[in-house]
Parts: structure tokens; sequence; C-alpha cells
């Protein structure tokens, strides 16, 4: 195989003798091939490494235009013209269509080498008016192309007269860089099977990795970030050691959703301006027998210490079927059920599921959103308790600075907000709600008189919005989801 | 929770000295309270109306303070100060007193039977040479306002009527009527309207048209007339312009009609309560005598002083404290609970007085004495209670199985369970009977209708809003559907879906079907009909026909998978084929 042009171009550089640096225009010239030719083959050069070292310079150089190409072998239009006037010379009408045309006549006529007989008979007529004339702009275009130099007056005239051109050539000043060699490999680009079976990949030259760019993404699924977050709480929950209640019926009755925990039937929570009620099926079937006529009568006349709320209780709004407000509904339905049993045991309960509120909704409420919900029930709990519980779990949230606020919730009494200070925004927000159930909620289930339920909840969608900087709460829960944010979200790390 | 708005100025002159906006926001929050907003009339009209609007609006500084719901007692200036002053010690709950005027010479109200239908109940009172301000009386006006929102259910349970005691004379008869029987001047008006006409009068009136179906479609409308047949007012609507009272109005003759006499009772204790303050004798409340149908008679406002007895320690183990019942007692009546100890220590005697209705059980005594104390000094300790965590066994089931599926290359998506009946009928191309929904009985939009049957709508949707991305497009969910179910106690149930789609310039079932033998293969269920599962031709409307299959596993059919109808495509605003599995995971848990 004939060597390439750039090693031809490296043994030049290599050679004994040779001087330091080349112009890669002298040695296109040199080496007989275009000058392009040899741009390429300095770039695959610089590609492996620190072969040679090239500098790039711009020169300008003249050249002959197409037409100065022309003088240059046919003579300049003006001489030309000269030349084929005859002795006698020709009617002008005839001579402008002689070999160098009109502009050969008036340049000729400029030069004072023809004149003009306007006396003639048959009209003006041309004479020659010097015996010979030297074609001087051919010389200098002969000198132009042997590569001399021209007085800067003659150049420009050649230039005016669009002769010659001014070109700008960008080349390469090539000298031998620090791994200079004039064996020239094609690098490889990547190792393969025969070059490890045959161990050639020890002499090969590799191509080098651009770095800097990014890899190819992997082809994979990906989790929802609410979804992320859901398994971070749980998770968070089974490190304190607290058991997941049932949570699998969006529809309840107002019985568990409200009635259970002693929210009066007039509360404005029930209203329909704030909760789904139901068409189909619109009421409960059933509602614990027993128990429903204790929380009837701690509703309208009290009981276990309560005045109660003093109002006509009516089994027909119990059964009213709705879409439930809260998880705290399957919460009493689970201390329900912890209260049947023969013998009380403490636990600790937790549920994250969806709840539904018909409510306006706005950048940061929908129609529906996840609970988050956790309970203690064991004998003697206090506030105390309640908070140190909930300093733990929010540590883990990675949320540390705790304060407490006072609240109203109608089944929690002591009820307590919790707020966290926000560095972003430079003040207190809260984080979530919580408080003691009320002893009018505990007692008609039959738990014993000494045990204490402390409680807590907050939304899902809140700290999953904090977390993954979302603004619009449309863009991560629902259809309208930005399927590119869920592809680009990071694994969900609370406490880091 | 109600939102009370004073002036800045006039609270800190009833405070006796002022705060810095930070300081009050603190205080706020230790008392459970929460200054919500920081504001002047000027503000509030230049947010919601424009600048141009707000021009000449007070710019005096509003404090807009949200009081929990059950706290009647701190709806007005009155009462806030009144609650801060006895919390920071400054001065004492003042006693309220009933003043029952000499037999012949006191008000009386007489309840006539024909209320019974409409609006049994009706409670009364009197306050004696008041004298108002113009701030004393906005916060009057004010006041009855907030009551109305919030304790009076939008009036439905009770609504409040004042008046001039000086331009009638009693005794009241509280009765109900036929609309084009009654006929008075309304409130602001300057003719007289029947019943009929003011209904038609405040149709479109921005405030009053919420509580006309209180009362609109009965045969009876309720009214008050004066011994002279004058009308004081038309409860729940609008009061008479006669009886209008005014800043020069010296005696105020209160009424409060309604459906739950308890709620119509504390309303009224509370207006007494927080306003006697401005009467000559302050804190007193002359008696009215309000004669019931079957002739019973009783005496308002009731301003019930009761005593509970508490033992100290049941308030330091519920909080987490120990303090001294004398010092309990002190935490107590600093929350306007008048509280002393008896005997030898062993318990503290609360009085609750006619402004705390809140307090029905011991527990919201112990809050008092936890909030006095600040919820931020009691120590906190982590429960002892000893328990091993479980998960429940569907919920960790769908968390292993959803790694395994975005594992399998599909992404998540979490999808609305509500929807509308289009979504799981017309688009799908089955009739709505057929589906079992729950439905809604009032969605505020069509978004609502019902809870959704299938999980195939919501990803549908989802790749409609996502046509961007680049193809293929491949979406799971695994979440739960709600049905009909007679046999559950509210009659219907969840299943626990898992839906899976692929959205491609080509259909791609073999894709979904690979899917499906992947999960089977996660479940350890092998293909095979005896202990396995199978696929068999099927129909199905969502489906092209000839390109459904029923899954079959665990001796049920548990769902279905195949190439999605091309009218439910378009239907959905999509334009590629695409194909999806849907089945229940719950045999598998």
């Amino acid at each position: 195989m004939a060597p390439s042009v750039a090693e031809r171009l490296l043994q030049r550089l290599g050679q004994p003798g040779a001087p330091a640096g080349l112009c890669s225009l002298e040695a296109a010239a040199q080496l007989g091939v275009d000058h392009q030719t040899l741009v390429g083959a300095v770039k695959s050069l610089q590609a492996l490494g620190e072969v040679i070292e090239a500098e790039a310079r711009t020169a300008t150089r003249w050249e002959l235009s197409a037409e100065g190409e022309e003088v240059l072998r046919d003579g300049s239009p003006e001489v030309r013209l000269f030349r084929s006037i005859p002795e006698e010379g020709l009617p002008q009408g005839e001579a402008v269509k002689l070999p160098g045309g009109s502009l050969g006549f008036s340049k000729a006529m400029a030069n004072k080498w023809v004149r003009l007989d306007k006396g003639a008979a048959g009209g003006p007529r041309v004479l020659r008016a010097v015996p010979s004339v030297q074609d001087t702009v051919q010389e200098h275009l002969g000198q132009v192309r042997a590569g001399g130099s021209l007085p800067e007056r003659e150049r420009a005239e050649l230039k005016r007269r669009k002769l010659l051109l001014e070109v700008t050539l960008k080349s390469y000043w090539i000298r031998k860089g620090s791994a200079f060699s004039t064996a020239v490999a094609r690098p490889e680009t990547e190792l393969t099977p025969e070059m490890i079976a045959t161990g050639s990949w020890r002499q090969l030259p590799f191509k080098p990795y651009n770095f800097s760019s990014l890899g190819l993404p992997p082809n994979c699924g990906h989790l929802h970030p609410l979804l992320k977050v859901r398994s971070e709480l749980r998770q968070i929950f089974l490190e304190m050691g607290f058991t997941e209640m049932p949570t699998e019926n969006f529809v309840e009755s107002s019985f568990w959703n409200f009635d259970a925990l002693f929210q009066p039937q007039q509360h404005p929570a029930r209203d329909q301006h704030d909760t789904f009620f139901l068409l189909d099926p619109a009421e409960a079937p059933q509602l614990p027998p027993g128990y429903y006529s204790k929380v009837k009568k701690v509703h309208s006349q009290g009981g276990y210490g309560s005045q109660g709320y003093r109002y006509e209780w009516k089994v027909e709004e119990a059964r009213k079927n709705l879409l439930r407000t809260h998880t705290t509904s399957a919460s009493a339905r689970a201390l329900f059920q912890l209260a049947r049993q023969e013998k009380f045991t403490p636990v600790k309960y937790f549920s994250i599921d969806r709840v539904f509120r018909n409510e306006s909704l706005d950048a940061t409420h929908l129609a529906e959103f996840h609970q988050v919900e956790g309970l203690v029930a064991d004998r003697g709990l206090t506030l105390g308790h309640l908070m140190g519980i909930l300093r733990q779990f929010f540590t883990k949230l990675g949320i540390s600075q705790l304060r407490f606020k006072p609240a109203y919730n109608p089944y929690t009494e002591p009820s307590m907000e919790v707020f966290s200070y926000h560095e972003g925004l430079k003040k207190w927000v809260e984080v979530g709600n919580s408080g003691v159930f009320r002893p009018e909620l505990l007692l008609p289930m039959g738990l014993p008189e000494n045990v204490s339920v402390i409680a807590w909840g907050l939304s899902l969608e809140r700290p999953t919005m904090i977390k993954y900087g979302i603004n619009n709460i449309r863009e991560l829960v629902g259809h309208r989801v930005n399927l590119q944010m869920v592809y680009d979200s990071p694994m969900c790390r609370l406490d880091v | 929770m109600p939102t009370v708005s004073v002036k800045r100025e006039l609270l800190f002159q009833a405070l006796g000295r002022s705060y810095t906006d930070e300081e009050f926001d603190e205080l706020c929050f230790e008392f459970g309270l929460e200054l919500d907003e920081i504001t002047s009339e000027k503000d509030i009209i230049s947010k919601e109306k424009g600048e141009e609007k707000a021009k000449g609006a007070s710019d005096v500084v509003l404090y807009k303070i949200d009081v929990p719901a059950n706290r009647y007692d701190l709806l007005c200036l009155e009462g806030l100060v009144r609650g801060l002053q006895v919390f920071k010690e400054r001065i004492n709950l003042p006693r309220f007193e009933k003043i029952i005027p000499a037999e012949g010479e006191g008000q009386r109200l007489i309840i006539t039977e024909q209320t019974a239908q409409i609006r049994p109940h009706a409670v009364a009172a009197v306050l004696r040479n008041i004298t108002f301000t113009k701030d004393r009386y906005d916060s009057f006006i004010d006041l009855q306002e907030k009551l109305h929102q919030n304790i009076c259910r939008k009036r439905a349970l009770v609504a409040i009527g004042t008046h001039d005691l000086d331009t009638i004379t009693g005794p009241f008869t509280y009765t109900a009527k036929a609309p084009s029987e009654i006929k008075f001047k309304p409130l602001s008006q300057s003719q007289e309207y029947t019943a009929s006409q003011i209904m038609d009068l405040y149709r479109t009136d921005s405030h009053l048209r919420h509580y006309l179906h209180l009362i609109e479609n009965k045969p009876r409308y309720p009214v008050i007339y004066d011994s002279n047949g004058v009308v004081l007012s038309m409860p729940p609507i609008i009061n008479g312009e006669h009886s209008k009272i005014r800043l020069n109005t010296r005696n105020v003759f209160i009424e409060c009609t309604g459906t739950d006499i308890t709620k119509a009772k504390i309303v009224l204790d509370t207006v007494v309560t927080m306003f006697s303050e401005y009467c000559e004798k302050p804190f007193t409340v002359e008696a009215v005598e309000v004669v019931c149908p079957n002739g019973k008679t009783h005496i308002y406002p009731e301003l019930a002083y009761r005593t509970e007895k508490v033992k100290p320690e049941y308030i330091n183990k519920k909080v987490g404290i120990s303090e001294s019942p004398s010092s309990l007692a002190k935490l107590l009546t600093r929350m306007c609970l008048k509280s002393h100890v008896t005997g030898n220590g062993n318990h503290i005697e609360i009085e609750i007085p006619p402004t705390r209705a809140d307090i029905i059980h011991a527990c919201d005594i112990v809050e008092d004495a936890a909030i006095a104390y600040g919820y931020n000094n009691i120590q906190m300790v982590i429960p002892k209670t000893y328990t091993i965590a479980n998960q429940l066994p569907l919920n960790k089931f769908t968390e292993l199985l959803r790694v395994d599926l975005a594992a399998a290359g599909f992404t998540e998506a979490l999808t609305f369970a509500l929807c509308s009946q289009e979504d799981i009928a017309d688009k799908l191309r089955t009739d709505i009977s057929a589906t079992k929904a729950v439905r809604i009985a009032n969605p505020k939009t069509a978004e609502f209708q019902v809870a959704r049957t299938t999980l195939l709508p919501g990803l549908l949707k989802t790749i409609a809003a996502n046509r961007k991305m680049p193809l293929p497009l491949k979406l799971f969910e695994i979440s739960d559907v709600v049905v009909k179910d007679p046999n559950t106690d509210v009659g219907a149930r969840n299943y626990r879906h898992l839906c899976a789609i692929y959205y491609n310039k080509s259909p791609g079932f073999e894709i979904i079907h690979g899917l499906l033998d992947r999960v089977m293969q996660v479940l350890e269920v092998p293909p095979n009909e005896e202990n396995g599962y199978t696929i068999k031709a099927a129909e199905g409307t969502a489906f092209f026909p000839g390109r459904c299959a029923e899954v079959f596993a665990k001796g049920q059919s548990i769902g279905k998978l195949g190439v999605v109808h091309p009218d439910v495509i378009t239907k959905f605003e999509l334009t590629m084929p695409c194909s999806v599995l849907e089945i229940n995971i719950e045999p598998f848990v």
C-alpha cells in the first residue's frame, strides 16, 4: 500500500536536516497534493495526540482571476488590439470588433498606441501611432504567477482591472510534536474480542475518548417521584416499629368518616362544598350494631365524662356514603378492631393512602391527595410522648427544627400543629397536624379508659413537592404529569 | 378556620401596650392563634379589585387573625383582647350577670306552633344602656356575621337578629306565615315588600342569596312581630328597617332563631358576653322570657356557669408534666377557666364560664392547661410502646411488584381515582350500566363524576398529555379501582389493579404479552393450564377485534390484554397504535 499523505508528511518532517517547521502550503506543493488533503492529514495526526504540533496561520496571496489567466495566455486586450490593426488602419466600426474589442481600443487610445483619423474618407479610421508595443500587463501577471512580487502601484492597477485577486489562505505551521514518530498507525477506536484473543492490543494505539461529553442514557423504566416518597415514608414507619393499617376502601360511610370520630353532624366539613357524597351507592347498608348506638348517644347526650354536642343525631346522616376525606376513618376502623380484642395490646399503626376533598383546585390543591397518618395506642401516653415521637419521625424526614402550636381538630384534644423552620422561606411553616384522640371517640369503641391514642398526619404531596422542587401539583399527580420529570427525578433520600 | 380582622391600633390600645408584629405573632402562636396576614383595607381592595378602586380606602393597619373553629369567644376584638389579657394575667375574667326584671317588666318572646315545621327554636336577651362607637358597632355587626358563617352554619342552624328596643314594643311573637301574608320594609330598603318579593329582591344579592334556600320552598316563612304588628325580622334572611340598630341605640333586643337549640343558646351567650362590657352596668344582661308553644317558659340567656372537678395528676399525666395543684389551677385560670384547689389538694375545681362552650370534657381542660404551660416547654419523651412492625400484605406485594415493572423498562404513572363517566364508559365503547361504577352526587366538574373502575383511561390520558415525548412510551400503574359491592358494609370496595401500556408506531402486542409473562415469572406462576396462567382469545369493547385475550390464573379470570381499539385511541386524542394489559393482582397476595 502506498504511504498515506499523513505518513509522507511525517517522513518529510523526520528527514535528517529537515527544517524545524513546515508550512502546510509548501508541504502540499512539495508532496504534490491538494492543500485541503494535507490539512485533513494534519487533523488526523493531531487526533493521535502529541505526534505533531500544528499552529494555524492565515496568509494573504495574490492570484490571477479567470480574466487574468486569459490575459496571461493571450496577452492584454490593448496589445491584442494593437497587433490586429494593419498598417493602413481600419474603420473604427471594425476595430472594436477585433480581438481586444472596445476595452482594448480604449486602453490603446489611452496609451496613445493608436490614433483616430476622424477626417478619413469612409468614416473615422483607426491607425497605429507607434511602431511596436510591449505587453507589460502580461509580464506583470507572469511575475505574480511565478510567485514574484509587484510594486504596489502596479498591483493595485491589476486589482482594479479585476485581473488579480487577493485570497486569504488558512495554513498550518507544522512542527514535530513531543511524541513525534514517523511510523503512524491508524488508531483503534475500540477494543475488540480479536485484539484480546491475539494480544494485539498491546501494540496498538487507541483513539482517546472524549470524557467531556455525556454517556448514553440507559434504556430503563422509572418509578414515580410521589410514590418514591411514599416508599421512603413506609420505610420510616417500619423502622419505627409501626404496623400498616388497611385502607383499601375509598368509599366510606359518614359514620366512619365523621360520626365515629366524634365530628358532629352539623360540622362544616360535612357540607356538600367540602365532601364528595355518593349518588350510588348513596347509603352504607350496614353500620356496626351496638357500637353505632353508643356513638349516637355520645353525640346527642354525652357520656364518658362528656357533655356531648346535645343535638338530634340522625342515623340517615351517618349512613350517607362519601369518598373518605381522610384516612382517619381507616384509623377509626383499626382502633375499633383493636377494642374488640379480648385483651388490649399496645399498637403503633400507620397508613398512607388517597383521600378526597370537594375543594376548589389550584396549584397546590387537588380533589384527591395522599394522607400520611401515624398513631400509637398505649396506656399512659402523654402530650410529651406525642411530641417525642413527632421529633423522631420528622428527624427521619430530614426536618429537625420543630415547634408546636395549639390547634383545634374535632377529634383530637389536645391538638397541636407541627411547624418546622424553613431555611428557604426564612419562616416557620406547618408540616403536619397532630393530637390525642378524644375519649368520646375511644371509649364508645370499648377501649380501656386509661388507654390514650396519640396521632399525627400530613400530606404526602407537600414534602414531595418540596423535595423535588415542584411548584404545580398537576405536574406531579394525575395524567398531566410531566413524564420527563418522572424520568429525571432523583432517588428519594429525605435525610441527606 | 375563621379569620378575624382587627385594627392593630385598636387592638394594642385595648391590650394596654403595643407589640412589634413579630412579638404579636409569637403571642398568637403560643396561645393557639395565627397572625395570618398584616394588611389594610386599601391593600385588600387593591388586591381584589385593582389599585384604581383602592384609592381613598383606609390604610389603617389590620391584623387578620386565624381563630380555632371552636373558640366563638375569640371571634371579635372584645373577646380576643379579653382572652389575651387573662392569658397574660393582666385582668381577671369578668363574671357575667343575668338580670331578671321584676314581674311584668321584662321582655317576652312568644313562640307559636307554626314555627315547628320550619325553625322551631328561639332565644332572646336585652343589652341595656349600651354605648356604641363606630368601632364597637362595626365589631358588633362583624361578630354576628362571623357567628353566622361558623357555628350557625351559614344561618341554617341559628340566625341572629339585633334590634333597637326603643323602636319596638313587646311582647314579641315568633311565628310562621305564608309568604304573601308577610309584608315589611327590609333592612336598608326604602319601601315595603311582601316576603315573596323580598326573596326575588335578594335572588341576585351577593350575600343574602346564599340563605334563601333555607326557607324558600316552605309554605310558611318564619317571622317576628312586636305587639303592634311591626316586623322585627324574617329569619334567617333579613331584619326589618324599622328596628335597625344605630350608633345612638341604647337598648338592644337580640333574638336568635334556629333549628338547633343548643347552638342558639351558645350564640346568644356569645353575643351578650362579648358586648355587655359596653353596658352602663358592664357585663350584665337583661333576661327575656321565652314562651314555647306548649306553654312552658324559659329565661334566656342561659349564661350558665358549670363546675368540673379534675384530679391534678390526671392533667399532669395527660400532658407529661409534674406541676403542683395550685400551679395547675393558676394555668387554667389564665385560660379563662377560673380554678382553685379543693380539699387537701386532691382536686382542682374549675368553673366553666358561658363563653367556653367548647369545654365539654376533661380533655378540653387538659389542653388548656398544656397551652398555658406552653406546648414548647413540655419535655419530649419517646413512648416505650414496644411493637413489631407489619406491612399490609397487599401493599408489601405492590411495593415489590412496581420495582420489578420499572426494571422491565416501564415507567410508573400516578393517575386520579376520580374521572368522568365518559372516561370509563363511552370512550371505552361501553355503557356506564355495565361498569358497576360508584357515582358521585355532587361533582363540581365532570372530572369527578365517578370513581374509576379501570386504570386504562388514566394511562391513555397520561400518554395524551405527553405526546411530545419520544416513542415508545411504556407506562404502568398499580393502584386501586372502585366498584359497587352490596356485600360490603358501605356497598362498594376497592380492587388493586396493575395496568401497563405500550404506545408506539406498531401495537407491540408481543411486548405487553412479554410483560405479562415476566410478571408471572417473578410471581412464580408457570405458563400452563393446571396450576399456572393462560391467555385465551376473548372479546373486549376497548380492544381491536381478534387482538384481545383474557388472562386466567389461580383458577379465575384476572383481566385482559390486547391491542386497543382504534376508536378508543381516537377518543383519547391519540394517534398511534398501542397495546395494554390490565389485571387484578389481589389473587397473588
